[in-house]
Parts: C-alpha cells; sequence; structure tokens
C-alpha cells in the first residue's frame, strides 16, 4: 500500500479513456462500478468538451457481483454498439472489474460484433494512466494497421519525384497538455519545409486512418509517452523512418527539422538560418540579464522535465538544480538527462517526496506540473506549468503551442513572467523597508494579492524571538536524509541581516550560509558569517 | 409574504407517487466524494481511503479540491503485493496508518474508509478500526464507513460516515432533558444563523451532527428529538432511531417555505406557541419573499429537468415548483426515500414524474425531446448538454453553497436563475 495525497498520474483506464475520446468513431466499453463515470468530467470540465467521451460504463453494484456481471457486460456492448455505431470498440475493465475477472475481450467476441473489437489488458494496480494510454494505442493501432503490414523486410517504395514526403504525428490525445496546439504548430512547420502530415492520431483520427497509419514515410512520436510504443512497432512493420527529437524549445526545433528534413531528402538550411522565432534574441537581450544562473527546479512526465531542463540551462541561462519526473517507464532518459546538469534525478510519484525536494533546494523558480504549482504557492516560490497532469487554466482559449518556433515564444514568456522584473529585483534589495514596497507586496506586475510570502514552510521560519538565537528549523526532507554533525545555530542579529535579504534570494542564502557553517563546523551563525558564505559562494 | 398555511403530510391519503426505475450506466459519483465536504466540516478528522489510484483520482478531481493546502484526506493505495498476498493487507494498513498520525498529530478522528476495491477484496476494515482504535486511543479514534460505488452513490458517502459516527455518540443520562439534534451538514454559516432562532423559539439544547470538531460529538438518548438537514441519510436516521432518538418528520429546509415547515416541526415538538412561532420568524420570512420575489419574475413558468445526482431533487423540485412557479418534467434521483420525503412528496403535483436509479442514455434522450429551460445535471454532462444548446445547472453546486434557511432562499433560487441570464446576456 502506498500512502497518497495526490497523485501526478490517474490509473490506465484513463489512458485509455485519453485515446478512445481523442479518436473520432471509436467507442470504449469498460467495465466498471458506479462512480467511475467522475472521469467524463476531467474531459468535459477539465478540457471543456463540448461532447462526452465515447465511454460506456457497465455501472455494476454490489447486487449484482453475486450474479451475472458478465451478462450485464454483454448488454452494456451490444446496446453501445448499436446506439453509437462505432467503427471499431475497445473494451476493458476498469481497477474494480478487473478483479472480479469477467474476461471482457472473451466476452465482446463471443457478441461478434461487425466491427474491430480490441480487447484491454490494463493492470491497474501496478499501472498508471500515460502507460495506459500508450498500450491503448498500441493495441489499437496493431489491431487495425496490422491486417495491412507488408511481408516482414519489405522496403518502401521509392518516392515518384516532385512527390512530398508524408509523415504521421502520433500521439496527441484528448486532455493532453498542449496538445491541440502542439500539433498544429508541428503541421505549419512542417508545410514550410515541404513535408505534408499525412494523418494525426489518435486526435481527430478515424478507425480508417489509423488502418493507414504505414502509408506515410515517416513517424513523428510527438509524445513517447504515448506514442513510442506504436510509433517503434509501425517504422519496423511498415519501413518508416522514425524521427525522435521532440521539438521543445529553439535547440530541439532545429534538430527537429534537421531530422525530418534528412529523413525526407529536403534541404531546411533556409529555414534554419532564417528561424520564425523572437525568443533567442528576447534571452539575449539586455533585460534577461537578471535571468542568469536563476536556479529552477524541473519536475514533470519524462519528455517535458528534460526538454525544459535543456530550455532552461541552454536557452535562458539559468541554473537546473533539480531535475525529475513521475514518469518511471522513462527514468533511465531523465537520470541521463540529470547527469547533463551535474545532478541526480528525482525519479517519483510521491508528491510528499517532490515537495521535500523542492523545500530543500529552494529554487528560484519551479516548473513543473499542477502540483509543482501547489507546492510551490506554499513555499511562495514563482512556478510556470510545463507538464500534464493540469488544470483547467492549462487549456487556455488562445493559441499556446509548447513545441515549435511559437512554442519557444510561449515558453519564454511563460517561465519569465512569473520572476521578479529585473529592475525591481535591485529596487528590493537596496530599500527593502518601503511599506509599500516590501516582501510581503510581491512582483508589482502580477497584480495584488498576490503575495509571495511564504506560508508554514519550515525553511522561512517567523522570527517570532529576535533576541534568542534561533534553532535553524529542518527543512522537511532532514528526516529523511542523513543527519547533519553539527546543527548551526543562528544568532538573532544574523536572523535579523538574513530578512534584509529580498525574500527570492533568502532561502539561498540560508540555505548557503548554514551548508558554509556546517562544512567549517561553525556552531554559531553570526551576521560575520553570513557575509563569509556570501563571498564564499558568490550571488 | 409567504403564508403560514403549509400543507401538513398526510401518509395516510397521499397516493405513493409513479416512479420510473431504471438500469443501466449511471453519471453520478461514489460515496467516496462526500469526503471532499466532510474533510472540512469535521476540523479535527482524517479521512483514509482504502482503495486504488482511480479512488484518489476521482477525489482530487471531483471537485478540483487541490485548492487546500495539506487536505485531510488520503488514500492508502492498493497495489499488486497487497493482491498477490505478498504483504499483509493488515499490516499494511496499519504502516499507513502509523505514518500518516505521525505526520499529523492534530488528527482526532480517523475514518478508514472502504471502497471498491477493498469491498470485493473484502478486507474487513470494521476490524481493523477496531485493531488501530485499540492502540490509539484516548488520541486518536478510528472508525470505518464505505464509500464505495458499488454500495453508496454520491451523497450516500454523507449517510454512511454519520451513521458510522452514531455508536459513539455518548449516550445521554437517564434524566436528561429534551434535546434537539440537527443532522446532516450545513454550512457553518446556516448553522449559526438556526441556531439563533432556535434559540429565539426557545428551543434548545440544540446539537449538530456532524460537529465541527470530533471532540464535541452530541449525546443521544431517548430525550434526542431529531430533525434531517439533509434528504440522503436513510441509515443515519436508522441508527439514531436504535439509541432512542425521536426523528422530527418535516419538509426540507429548502426555500422560505421548506424552511418554515422544518422549523415548525420542532416549535411543535416543543409546543411553541403558534403565536410565537409567527413572531420569530416573521422577519426572516419577509426578507425571504423579498429576496425571491426578484427571482420568481425569471423563473416563473420555466420548466427543469432533473438527472440523479444528490438526492435533494425532490426538495429541490418542490421549491422551484412552489415558490418559483417552475414546473418539473421529471425529477430524477439515485434513491427515494418514502419516508423522509414524504412531506416534500406531499407538496409536488400528484402527477409529478419521478425517476429512480438512471439509464443515462435513455435519460438523455427523454431531456432532449423534452426541451427543459433548465437541466439540473451533474459534471460530466453539463458541457455536452450546453453545446447541444440547453441551458443547465451544475448539480453539485447544490451542494458545495449554502442553500438551507431563510437567508439562502435567494441564493438558492438566484443558482437557477443565473444559467438562464448567462445566456440571455451572452444571446444578446
Amino acid at each position: 500500500m502506498q500512502l497518497t495525497v495526490w497523485t501526478y498520474e490517474g490509473p490506465p483506464h484513463v489512458g485509455a479513456m485519453r485515446i478512445a475520446t481523442a479518436l473520432e468513431d471509436v467507442h470504449y466499453v469498460l467495465h466498471a462500478p458506479q462512480g467511475d463515470t467522475y472521469a467524463d468530467l476531467l474531459f468535459t470540465m477539465i478540457e471543456r468538451r463540448a461532447k462526452r467521451p465515447p465511454v460506456t460504463y457497465t455501472t455494476f453494484q454490489a447486487r449484482d457481483l453475486g450474479g451475472d456481471t458478465a451478462d450485464l457486460f454483454k448488454a452494456a456492448a451490444r446496446e453501445a454498439f448499436a446506439r453509437f455505431k462505432p467503427k471499431a470498440m475497445l473494451v476493458g475493465a476498469s481497477c474494480t472489474a478487473e478483479l472480479i475477472q469477467d474476461d471482457p475481450g472473451g466476452l465482446a467476441k463471443a457478441l461478434a460484433l461487425p466491427i474491430p473489437v480490441v480487447a484491454l489488458e490494463l493492470p491497474s494496480y501496478q499501472k498508471k494512466e500515460n502507460w495506459g494510454a500508450s498500450e491503448t494505442f498500441y493495441r489499437l493501432v496493431r489491431a487495425l494497421a496490422g491486417p495491412h503490414a507488408p511481408a516482414p523486410g519489405t522496403k518502401r517504395a521509392a518516392r515518384a519525384p516532385g512527390v512530398r514526403a508524408r509523415c504521421n504525428l502520433l500521439g496527441p490525445t484528448a486532455l493532453g497538455f498542449r496538445h491541440r496546439d502542439d500539433v498544429a504548430e508541428i503541421v505549419k512547420l512542417l508545410d514550410s519545409i515541404g513535408i505534408d502530415v499525412d494523418i494525426v492520431a489518435p486526435l481527430g483520427a478515424t478507425a480508417a486512418d489509423i488502418a493507414r497509419l504505414g502509408d506515410a514515410d515517416i513517424c513523428v512520436p510527438l509524445y513517447p509517452e504515448i506514442a513510442g510504443q506504436a510509433a517503434a512497432w509501425l517504422a519496423k512493420t511498415f519501413d518508416q523512418t522514425l524521427v525522435r527529437t521532440v521539438p521543445i524549445g529553439v535547440g530541439a526545433t532545429r534538430e527537429f527539422v534537421a531530422e525530418i528534413a534528412a529523413a525526407a531528402g529536403l534541404d531546411a538550411s533556409a529555414i534554419l538560418a532564417d528561424m520564425p522565432t523572437r525568443a533567442p534574441w528576447y534571452s539575449k537581450s539586455v533585460d534577461s540579464n537578471y535571468l542568469t544562473g536563476k536556479r529552477v527546479f524541473v519536475f514533470g512526465d519524462a519528455t517535458h522535465a528534460i526538454a525544459a531542463a535543456r530550455i532552461a540551462a541552454r536557452e535562458l541561462g539559468f541554473t537546473v538544480v533539480g531535475l525529475g519526473t513521475y514518469s518511471r517507464e522513462f527514468a533511465r532518459e531523465v537520470r541521463e538527462a540529470a547527469k547533463l546538469y551535474g545532478i541526480e534525478a528525482l525519479i517519483t510519484d510521491d508528491y510528499l517526496e517532490v515537495e521535500a525536494k523542492v523545500a530543500e533546494l529552494q529554487p528560484e523558480l519551479v516548473l513543473g506540473t499542477q502540483m509543482e504549482r501547489h507546492i510551490a504557492k506554499r513555499q511562495g516560490v514563482p512556478c510556470a506549468v510545463i507538464s500534464a497532469p493540469v488544470h483547467v487554466q492549462d487549456f487556455p482559449a488562445r493559441y499556446s503551442p509548447q513545441m515549435g518556433f511559437e512554442g519557444a515564444n510561449v515558453l519564454f514568456d511563460t517561465w519569465v513572467h512569473p520572476l521578479m522584473m529585473g529592475l525591481e529585483e535591485h529596487l528590493l534589495t537596496m530599500f527593502r523597508g518601503d511599506f509599500e514596497f516590501h516582501d510581503g507586496a510581491g512582483s508589482s506586475h502580477l497584480g495584488a494579492g498576490k503575495s509571495h510570502a511564504p506560508a508554514n514552510v519550515s525553511a522561512e521560519k517567523p522570527a517570532a524571538a529576535h533576541d534568542t538565537p534561533i534553532v535553524v528549523a529542518a527543512p522537511a526532507a532532514a528526516a529523511s536524509a542523513p543527519t547533519a554533525p553539527i546543527v548551526p545555530v543562528w544568532a538573532a542579529d544574523a536572523e535579523k541581516e538574513l530578512k534584509k535579504i529580498p525574500f527570492f534570494v533568502r532561502g539561498k542564502a540560508r540555505r548557503n550560509t548554514e551548508r558554509f557553517s556546517v562544512e567549517r563546523g561553525v556552531a554559531v551563525i553570526t551576521v560575520e558569517t553570513l557575509y563569509d558564505a556570501k563571498a564564499h559562494f558568490g550571488r | 409574504m409567504a403564508t403560514l398555511d403549509i400543507q401538513k403530510p398526510d401518509a395516510s391519503c397521499a397516493n405513493p407517487p409513479e416512479i420510473l426505475r431504471e438500469r443501466g450506466q449511471r453519471e453520478v459519483f461514489c460515496g467516496l466524494t462526500g469526503i471532499i465536504w466532510l474533510h472540512r466540516k469535521i476540523q479535527d478528522a482524517f479521512f483514509l481511503v482504502v482503495g486504488s489510484r482511480t479512488c484518489a483520482h476521482l477525489i482530487q478531481s471531483a471537485a478540483g479540491v487541490m485548492i487546500f493546502a495539506e487536505p485531510r484526506f488520503a488514500t492508502a493505495i492498493i497495489d499488486e503485493r497487497d493482491l498477490a498476498g505478498l504483504a499483509d493487507a493488515n499490516a499494511e494498513l496499519d504502516r499507513v496508518v502509523n505514518r500518516l498520525l505521525e505526520r499529523r498529530p492534530d488528527i482526532k478522528l480517523l475514518f478508514l474508509v472502504g471502497s471498491c476495491p477493498s469491498e470485493v477484496i473484502k478486507l474487513d476494515l470494521s476490524r481493523a478500526a477496531q485493531r488501530l482504535s485499540r492502540s490509539f486511543e484516548p488520541r486518536v479514534r478510528v472508525l470505518n464507513y464505505s464509500g464505495s460505488g458499488i454500495e453508496t452513490t454520491f451523497t450516500q458517502g454523507e449517510d454512511a460516515c454519520l451513521a458510522a459516527l452514531v455508536p459513539s455518540l455518548p449516550a445521554a443520562p437517564a434524566a436528561a432533558p429534551r434535546e434537539l439534534l440537527v443532522v446532516g451538514a450545513l454550512a457553518d454559516v446556516v448553522e449559526d444563523q438556526f441556531k439563533r432562532i432556535f434559540e429565539r423559539l426557545g428551543i434548545g439544547p440544540v446539537r449538530f451532527m456532524p460537529p465541527r470538531s470530533a471532540l464535541d460529538l452530541p449525546q443521544v438518548g431517548p430525550g434526542t428529538h431529531y430533525l434531517l438537514a439533509q434528504p440522503f441519510l436513510g441509515d443515519t436516521a436508522r441508527a439514531l432511531d436504535d439509541r432512542g432518538a425521536k426523528w422530527l418528520p418535516a419538509a426540507f429546509p429548502l426555500g422560505a417555505e421548506g424552511t418554515t415547515a422544518w422549523l415548525r416541526a420542532a416549535a411543535d415538538a416543543w409546543g411553541i406557541d403558534p403565536e410565537h412561532f409567527g413572531a420569530v420568524t416573521a422577519a426572516h420570512r419577509a426578507r425571504a419573499e423579498t429576496a425571491l420575489a426578484r427571482y420568481r419574475a425569471k423563473l416563473e413558468g420555466k420548466s427543469v429537468f432533473f438527472f440523479p445526482d444528490s438526492q435533494l431533487e425532490v426538495p429541490l423540485a418542490r421549491f422551484l415548483a412552489r415558490e418559483m412557479g417552475m414546473r418539473a418534467i421529471e425529477v430524477g434521483t439515485p434513491y427515494l426515500h418514502r419516508q423522509h420525503l414524504a412531506a416534500d412528496l406531499a407538496l409536488l403535483p400528484a402527477d409529478q414524474a419521478y425517476s429512480e436509479g438512471q439509464h443515462v442514455d435513455n435519460q438523455l434522450d427523454r431531456c432532449r425531446a423534452a426541451r427543459p429551460d433548465i437541466t439540473v445535471c451533474g459534471l460530466g454532462l453539463a458541457n455536452p448538454l450546453e453545446a447541444e444548446g440547453l441551458t443547465t445547472k451544475w448539480s453539485i453546486e447544490l451542494l458545495f453553497t449554502p442553500i438551507q434557511g431563510y437567508e439562502q432562499a435567494g441564493d438558492l433560487a438566484e443558482l437557477f436563475a443565473r444559467p438562464l441570464e448567462r445566456r440571455a446576456r451572452l444571446a444578446a
């Protein structure tokens, strides 16, 4: 058993729902008890979809368990087929139905429906949402495109001269973080370099589209968590070229363009020479000087976290102090990426562990999911959302891709906006006692009422007793970390001096000073220790 | 001015209504969802769901409750090791509870909440609760109830929770004076209003359940007379009856008429002079009437269709029909408790259509055919119906908003008027 306050991912059948809901004419019959229909609201409320997800729930009750829940399933599947007339059907079980072992696949087969029926085995007690989405998409692709596969080893016929290369964009789903806009951006980008997008799947695809996924020359798994497995199978089976670069950020988008242009036999030098993005210039402009070395903590799904760390370090000049993911399936990739920044990756789906890590690292900016937004809010750290899970405000009405050149612009704005503006930061340092321009007031451009004053965070204890030394509050992580030999104590005047440091660097100053003291065996931190540490570590 | 001449329910002559009973897909929450308001109401209680990732995902998704700093609920997620018998589920549960109570020393009452998977694998949470109580009492009392979807629908979770609490209520001494107990979670502000009115009527002592603190459990015994503040408390009522408490039948306190009837049931039991009752409630009734008049102009003559959700549907339909002049096309409810709803049912037209249970696709067909002016439905249906051109009211808001009592009567009407007004504004 795992004690969970919040969960990053839903159960795997929710992943299957994201695939079914993204498709146009595929229905999902889910063996599930009353209450599992809550998942509909993810799509209708959080994503504001105007249609119900194409999911029929059998809704068994306790009194059915002694009787025939299998009949209930068959009736539901039969009725769903008659009412919704889908072109393909997914069948499976939610966590409770998995326990009663009714075998939806076998039952559906017995109905002999005149459409392809794909049975899903999604082990709810081991796997999670993204795995469920990936498995569902893979099974569906194999079931529908498989019959059109050429003999193994068959080479793709050469394209006739003058015919544009075609590619498929795989992985965008319902409830995906900016999937809708990413697809639009990448379709536009590919068109500009002379490549046609044949099929986008599952988002907006039909069962017939899935069946002819083998037609295209190139296969692009935009979201490897969801489409990696299906794309690998398609590339192998239909001799398609797999383009692996995920175009998030200017650097990755350039690499993506180069990779896919090479796959299509095109020259992309013109577009690469004249990149339609403002992000690099914005980052170079002198106003961005204050971004230098800002300490960022990055957490999300593997693809977005790896991309965000790269952009943060190489395109914005931040320092990546933490990088992690809840996507255990991609732990290896994230560990590799973390090495680039000289840090160890945090691989966990335990929200409390992430919270403790943020408290320990005291970053100046958190790039994370909806969960990290809450963690950052509580710790008074600015935050931008870079990955699912997200809430309703991260399905914006405006065009707001993460991918491609416009995506790079969006990322620059979204990440820089929560930070203190450059000159404001200086003024705060100089005149921190101003009665309406102080720590608690927050950034002037973020509107009233948005205070950065941290609430109930161990790293920032209210200085209730100024005249007695204050014992350093152990960060939440200290309980699990090996205990330090000496716990230094802050002298009252040093604690007071610390308060004069603006809040957005105070946590770092406190941490650095304590580390400095521990390393040197200093038992009481004085004003002198504070400045010694400052000189030692630099800004 | 609302009349005081409310129709007395008369079970002997009221014809039981015709009810359409359906089976099929139910578009309703399970009882776990009640944790969303219960964990805010009882401020030193913690709700530990013993279930699957689906349960955890449901609670965090259902109401966007992630706004709360550190919630007083969590899920112990059963994993394959527990199922394969590699781990002793009870030992695992003890470990999780220990970790939890270490983290939260402020917790006085812990509910182990059963779920679909815990019920199906027959994890005995009542024995676990007894065992854990023995190790943590007196600091923490551990109780259990089931919020599973195979047994409970949405608000039934509160019923199961309160029913589990009843055996813990201290016994009133034999000679204890009679006491009024108001049962069912109400917003704090509504409780305070009722408290003041009861005081001025001369009814007391008055206690509320659930209490705001687990240390403040009301006593119960033959001198206890209880009013139900919510229509979904069948099991809790039965448990109270078993402790000798007496139910005061009444319409539910929605709208001015419902509130008057509800208060009057207590006043009658306490033998309060009708003139005094009239005097005490007059100003409240007048104020409610003023507030309601504004919305009646907008709602009068409009039709409403209820999808089943909270079991509040019957008293809501009564309020809309009687005080707002609306017509309920279909009153769908997960479960219709004929006895507790008798007073409300008696005030609705004899030919009112009701449905119990659900077959959501059939019900959507009926709703589309009827084209109601307002459709009351859950979050999974609201946007799709809006996109089809129907005006909807999210039913969950009726649980998360103070709607009971005189001072909230106008707010309740406004909840129904707002979607209509919004549609009119956007069309203009």
